[in-house]
């Protein structure tokens, strides 16, 4: 095994051309316990925690550039209002001390159904950023997850940032597990309203093999808002389209039964998860509605 | 300052501190604080090689070939060991049965069984050597409950049986079975108003202490082997270790490296046998540190269980008769199943006063992970079953469970189910009581000014619920355990004590061969020294072989029997020191011959309180020393037939009433607290006693919600082995756990103690259970309970 | 591989590290500073927590090679480490050697104070209340404790299970490392 330790992005994509097979590292949570538990031995691993650039990220007009290696951590702190989906995920990350190392870009590369930063940005509107010696490409996360633990990284491929959409309304993430902290995922979901464009994006986690939008969830919504007139009249969402609504995003789910959770908690909980953080963003909503009329 | 031999009276309250009952602080405390502390996976040798087990991948098969070339090939290897390899004809060892191959001969019988072993000069060196042996399986019938191992036909776990319990066991697949029978359950149940019946299921638990096994082997220039080892019990490793080396016991030296806990899961043998052997293979110091896959495969597991039980009684409340039948999961070997079916049968009952039962409990032999002691000890699984059973029956005699167990709760003199007295306070109305009146925690401590605090709600910071769905639910359970070594074993310890000065004040030295495994067991020998020979300074020495055997850190038994026998130890040192004292100084003055004397403070002092010497001063350049055995009061074993005996030596009791919050629609559950009342006999070190009653709770509290080992019912295979998937309750799932602890002496023990460390862990499990039952009007017959479980979508 | 980090406030190097070995491997087996410990190798105990450039992480999820010139402190610097930072980042090494350590002998019964012990503050305080068992989470939990008491000086309950929530302890059932944290957190308001 050789341990590459590109100083620069340049050197990092020279090396990962020269290299395609060599396994990016930068908070470790997922090559370290393969690499610990033998279940992995690349010839090489590319150390990108000398790239500083990868930690930063810049907010611009309408969407967050988020440097591929800002961990956790700091997503929680600094970018809650830009991102607040991310930011609820973010939380709900193994713990403090791997939210101190762990960014979206091992959730991105891993590309595992249950990552928990997926939901969030599939809800948000998101592009990945894609870099090889070739060039840059963008490549939006809707076309991003491929495959159980695949993505659409060409080999020589490197994560370099993600840019997410600025929240312009309230957004959710809920996440299922046995544990009251640091779980994996038995499914998570997220959930963002987009008050300028009048549409629901959600995200799921852990409920099909790779992460999913609820696609018919969110077409229903939308026609049901708008058909309703909800987004300006700041009406509470009738009890019947919420479940409507839940129930498409549990129809949604193709699960498997593991040793986690069963196919069918999967699909109960995607179910119970939507209602609830539909109901949560939605009230967040009508109470600025409801400001934004008061004011005016 | 008081001359030589001259009474002089000492002040009032003076007399030595830090003795019984002081919550005394840790002796090794700094030393673990600062990192310094050396654990058995922290040795390290000059020139030390790495050893790595190669295991089974399939959980029964026949191995048709072995071929070690290529890993031996590779540099940085120094040995490769088989089942051939072994240096002896006693190629198995266990604890009870020695069933339990060193390495798998011809067969492996579960998944993870260790089949050959490696030594290298770096860790990686030797992981892939091991990969690069070829072992050729040809792959059998895997048998995994009671049903296919009993079943006309079934494959044996092990043919040829010939140890003594096969000789009065229905099937060959059973390892040992035990009958209860007193009284007449037939008549007693045409007597009862009401009648329950109950089957109920407890999952594979694992012990899942933090520190995995590991030791270090040095060979020795005798030809012999130094073994520094995280275990339970020194003395029971060395048995089973010195046979296969082929050497005499005195050629095995082995010590206590520090030990990162235990609960059970070290009573059995694990690397100790495989690190020797490679050791005097390759005349090199060999570490062997499992990781916590391999830890999962490396110990024996809580029994799981499949329990059927009827309980009648009463329109009252009176409960006329028990029937159960507990059927235990031993695995692919023995390990301690027939102790585990001792107690399983005659605790079946509970803390209860019933005259007519019928109980039966089995061990099987399956291909199932071997399994074997846990805190608890086949009391739990017991527990878990016999407290639902005493919510049902309240329920439906219409009565309030706690008064029902009130009503039919055992007292000092009530017969077990085996016709034992029980011949000590049994506060078990008492505990129920205390517990009940314990001031509730308040209602929606989530609500905050700055919205809910996903913190004190179910799902945690997983942010599922802002309090939707989510119901308080309330439940109670008490429980027995026995304490010690049962059934006629010969549980004794062995103290050796010296009394010295040393910088010109009078030390003693202790030194046991007591697994210290977190328990607090060196406190509490500290304390006992300074009480019993009145000294402010105590050495503990390292345990090792060099003393005779303490027995093993387990069945709640060290404070009682190595407590016991440090203090008997000082006792006979006392004697000797004062009969020293009475030949210097007896001429200076009569008390020297007609009081009690005492030691306190550093000085001989009469029971009246006049001090007659300085211990220096007597001691004078000598040391006296003394190493003594001490032993409980014998027990007997059960009656095969009829399961009566008087088989136990002590009991422990405790109580909890668990307040849950369940969040009904995603089947998330939060502890919000978990009361817990036991009596403790006597609290040595009440610090140390709470912080056990703390930990046990904690580990019941996860085998209700959360832990359990996952096996293929297909396969036999673990599904699960890792801290991703089996999981441990963080500090954010662990609630405040108030203790109320009542002290009545049990005059047959040493201080009146008794033993504390796992009582607290049988009702813990039944408490959490009956609340999570209470919140969402569940049945909930199996534990852990699952989200899957609350929610209908098993 | 050969490898430069500081530990403990003291330049130390490793050679011939292999490329797949942890930070926490090296600390322990190539430096002779086993205090952080080995439990789960996967992140999700935090027995192996140490500070790196500050920040607390998993040990054994940083790559050997990723800690090349940086920064680390381990349990075994934690005292030393705080009397740094109570003087304002200055000062020299105050650490408890092995030998003080080892001659250490148990007080009575009254709690200490942490004052002269050579012992951080929260060190002390989990000897004091009671919050050591076996012990083998306690380095991480000491590191963890540390810091979160560094940026949050009066921690609610809550708080303090939500920063020691990745560090698994099988012993205590919580209880009593709540107290040490409180009783560090206490103490600390006494003297100020």
């Amino acid at each position: 095994m050789d341990f590459l330790r590109p100083a620069s992005w340049e050197e990092a994509l020279a090396a990962k051309a020269e290299h395609p097979a060599a396994v990016p590292i930068a908070g470790g949570t997922d090559v370290m316990v393969e690499i610990n538990f033998d279940h992995r031995r690349p010839e090489h691993l590319m150390d990108l925690n000398r790239i500083g650039d990868l930690e930063e990220w810049e907010v611009g007009e309408d969407s967050v550039r988020l440097g591929a290696s800002v961990p956790y951590a700091k997503i929680m702190e600094h970018l809650r209002a830009e991102l607040p989906g991310l930011a609820l995920a973010s939380h709900t990350v193994a713990s403090p001390q791997i939210r101190n190392r762990g960014g979206v870009g091992g959730n991105l590369g891993t590309a595992s159904p249950a990552g928990d930063a997926h939901p969030a940005l599939l809800a948000a509107g998101a592009e990945i950023e894609a870099e090889s010696v070739r060039g840059t490409r963008r490549i939006p996360v809707d076309a991003f997850y491929t495959g159980v633990k695949r993505n659409a990284l060409a080999p020589d491929e490197l994560i370099r940032a993600v840019h997410i959409k600025k929240a312009d309304g309230p957004q959710q993430y809920s996440k299922a597990g046995t544990r009251n902290a640091m779980v994996i995922a038995v499914c998570a979901f997220g959930l963002a309203l987009h008050p300028e464009t009048r549409t629901v994006r959600t995200g799921i986690g852990s409920a099909a093999p790779t992460p999913i939008r609820a696609q018919a969830a969110e077409e229903f919504l939308n026609a049901a808002l708008e058909e309703g007139g909800f987004w300006d009249s700041g009406k509470i969402v009738t009890p019947s389209v919420a479940k409507r609504f839940a129930d498409l995003c549990a129809a949604a789910c193709n699960p498997i039964d593991d040793v986690r959770g069963t196919a069918g908690y999967r699909r109960h909980a995607v179910g119970v998860m939507a209602r609830r953080t539909l109901t949560w963003t939605w009230e967040s909503y009508r109470g600025a509605h409801r400001l934004t009329e008061g004011a005016a | 300052m008081p001359t030589n031999g001259v009474p002089t009276r000492i002040t009032q309250g003076s007399g030595t501190r830090g003795g019984i009952g002081e919550s005394t602080l840790r002796p090794d405390g700094t030393l673990k604080v600062t990192g310094e502390f050396a654990y058995s996976s922290d040795m390290w040798h000059e020139d030390m090689l790495w050893g790595q087990i190669l295991r089974s991948t399939v959980a029964h098969a026949e191995i048709v070939s072995i071929d070690t070339s290529e890993a031996l090939a590779l540099p940085g290897v120094y040995a490769v060991m088989t089942y051939d390899d072994l240096p002896t004809e006693v190629r198995n060892y266990g604890l009870e049965i020695q069933d339990t191959p060193v390495l798998a001969h011809g067969k492996v019988r579960h998944h993870g069984e260790p089949v050959a072993i490696v030594a290298a000069d770096h860790p990686e060196t030797a992981r892939r050597a091991t990969a690069r042996i070829r072992v050729d399986y040809r792959e059998l019938p895997v048998v995994t409950d009671e049903a296919s191992a009993t079943a006309p036909g079934a494959v044996l776990v092990h043919e040829n049986r010939d140890d003594p319990h096969s000789r009065h066991v229905p099937h060959p697949n059973i390892v040992h079975r035990q009958p209860i029978v007193r009284g007449d359950v037939e008549a007693a149940r045409r007597r009862a108003d009401v009648v329950v019946e109950g089957e109920y299921t407890f999952g594979m638990q694992d012990q899942a202490f933090l520190g995995p096994e590991s030791g270090l082997a040095v060979p020795e220039e005798d030809g012999g082997v130094h073994l520094y080892i995280a275990t339970q019990w020194l003395h029971s490793d060395l048995r089973q270790i010195a046979p296969v080396l082929g050497l005499p016991e005195d050629r095995v030296r082995m010590t206590l490296a520090g030990v990162g806990g235990a609960f059970g899961g070290r009573e059995d043998l694990s690397m100790q046998i495989h690190a020797c052997l490679l050791a005097l293979r390759t005349g090199k110091p060999v570490k062997i540190v499992y990781n916590r896959f391999e830890s999962f495969f490396g110990h024996v597991h809580r029994h799981p269980a499949r329990l059927f039980y009827e309980h009648g009684a009463t329109a009252d409340g009176r409960l006329t008769h028990v029937r159960c039948r507990i059927v235990l999961d031993g695995g692919a070997y023995a390990s301690a199943s027939p102790a585990v079916v001792g107690n399983a049968s005659s605790l079946g009952v509970g803390p209860y006063r019933v005259d007519d039962v019928d109980i039966e409990a089995i061990a099987l032999y399956t291909n199932n992970p071997p399994c074997g002691a846990m805190r608890g000890f086949g009391a739990v699984q017991a527990c878990f079953a016999y407290e639902a059973q005493m919510d049902r029956l309240a329920a439906r005699l219409g009565m309030d469970p706690v008064e029902l167990r009130q009503l039919n709760a055992m007292e000092q003199g009530t017969l077990l189910p085996t016709g034992q007295p029980v011949d000590s306070p049994a506060p078990v109305a008492e505990l129920l009581r205390r517990v009940k009146a314990m001031p509730m925690p308040p209602e929606r401590q989530w609500e905050s000014s700055e919205g809910a605090d996903l913190r004190q709600l179910p799902g945690g910071l997983s942010n599922t619920t802002h309090g939707e769905g989510v119901v308080r639910g309330v439940g109670y359970a008490v429980g027995i355990k026995n304490v010690g070594f049962s059934e006629g074993f010969d549980d004794y310890s062995t103290a050796r004590v010296r009394l010295e000065v040393a910088g010109g004040e009078p030390v003693a030295g202790v030194h046991t061969a007591m697994a210290e495994v977190g328990q607090g067991g060196v406190t509490v020998h500290a304390q006992i020294a300074r009480t019993e020979l009145g000294v402010g300074q105590v050495t503990i020495h390292p345990a090792n072989t060099e003393v005779g055997s303490a027995g093993s850190t387990s069945a709640s038994r060290q404070t009682y029997v190595t407590g016991g026998a440090v203090r008997n130890a000082c006792e006979l040192v006392r004697e000797r020191v004062l009969d020293l004292g009475r030949r210097k100084f007896g001429s200076y003055h009569p008390a020297w011959a007609t009081a009690e004397l005492l030691l306190e403070g550093g000085k001989v002092v009469t029971d009246g309180g006049e001090v007659l010497a300085d211990l220096v001063d007597v001691l004078g350049g000598e040391a006296v020393e003394i190493e003594e055995e001490w032993r409980h009061r014998p027990t007997e074993p059960f009656d095969l037939r009829t399961g009566q005996g008087n088989g136990h030596v002590q009991y422990s009791f405790a109580a909890h009433r668990a307040v849950v919050e369940v969040d009904t629609e995603l089947g998330l559950v939060k502890v919000i607290e978990l009361a817990c009342a036991q009596d403790v006999g006597k609290a040595l070190n009440p610090l140390s006693v709470i912080g056990q009653i703390q930990g046990g709770t904690t580990q019941g509290l996860g085998v209700a919600v959360m832990e359990e080992i996952v096996v293929d019912p297909r396969t036999a295979k673990v599904r699960n082995p890792s801290f991703t998937d089996y999981l441990i309750p963080t500090i954010l799932d662990t609630p405040t756990i108030p203790v109320d602890m009542l002290e009545l002496a049990d005059d047959h023990a040493p201080y009146g103690l008794r033993g504390v460390g796992e009582a607290p862990t049988l009702s813990s499990t039944p408490a959490v259970l009956a609340a999570i039952r209470d919140a969402t009007g569940l049945e909930l017959n199996r534990t852990p309970v699952r989200p899957e479980h609350l929610t209908g979508t098993v | 591989m050969r490898l430069d980090l500081t530990v403990n406030g003291r330049p130390q190097e490793a050679d011939d590290v292999w490329e797949g070995e942890s930070l926490l491997y090296v600390l322990r087996e190539r430096l002779g500073l086993p205090g952080s410990k080995n439990a789960c190798e996967q992140g999700e105990c935090g027995s192996c927590t140490v500070r790196l450039d500050g920040v607390p992480v998993c040990s054994c999820l940083v790559a050997a090679g990723q800690a090349q010139g940086r920064e680390v402190v381990t349990v075994e610097g934690l005292a030393d480490f705080a009397a740094r930072r109570s003087r304002g980042g200055t000062g020299d090494a105050c650490g408890t050697s092995p030998d003080e350590a080892r001659g250490w002998q148990p007080h009575g019964a009254g709690p200490g104070t942490g004052e002269g012990s050579g012992l951080a503050p929260v060190q002390q305080a989990f000897i004091d209340a009671g919050a050591v068992q076996c012990g083998f989470c306690t380095p991480g939990l000491l590191v963890a404790a540390d810091e979160m008491l560094e940026r949050n000086p009066d921690p609610s309950d809550a708080d303090i299970r939500e920063a020691l929530s990745g560090n698994l302890c099988r012993c205590t059932g919580y209880e009593k490392i709540m107290d040490a944290v409180r009783l560090t957190a206490a103490r600390r308001s006494e003297e100020v």
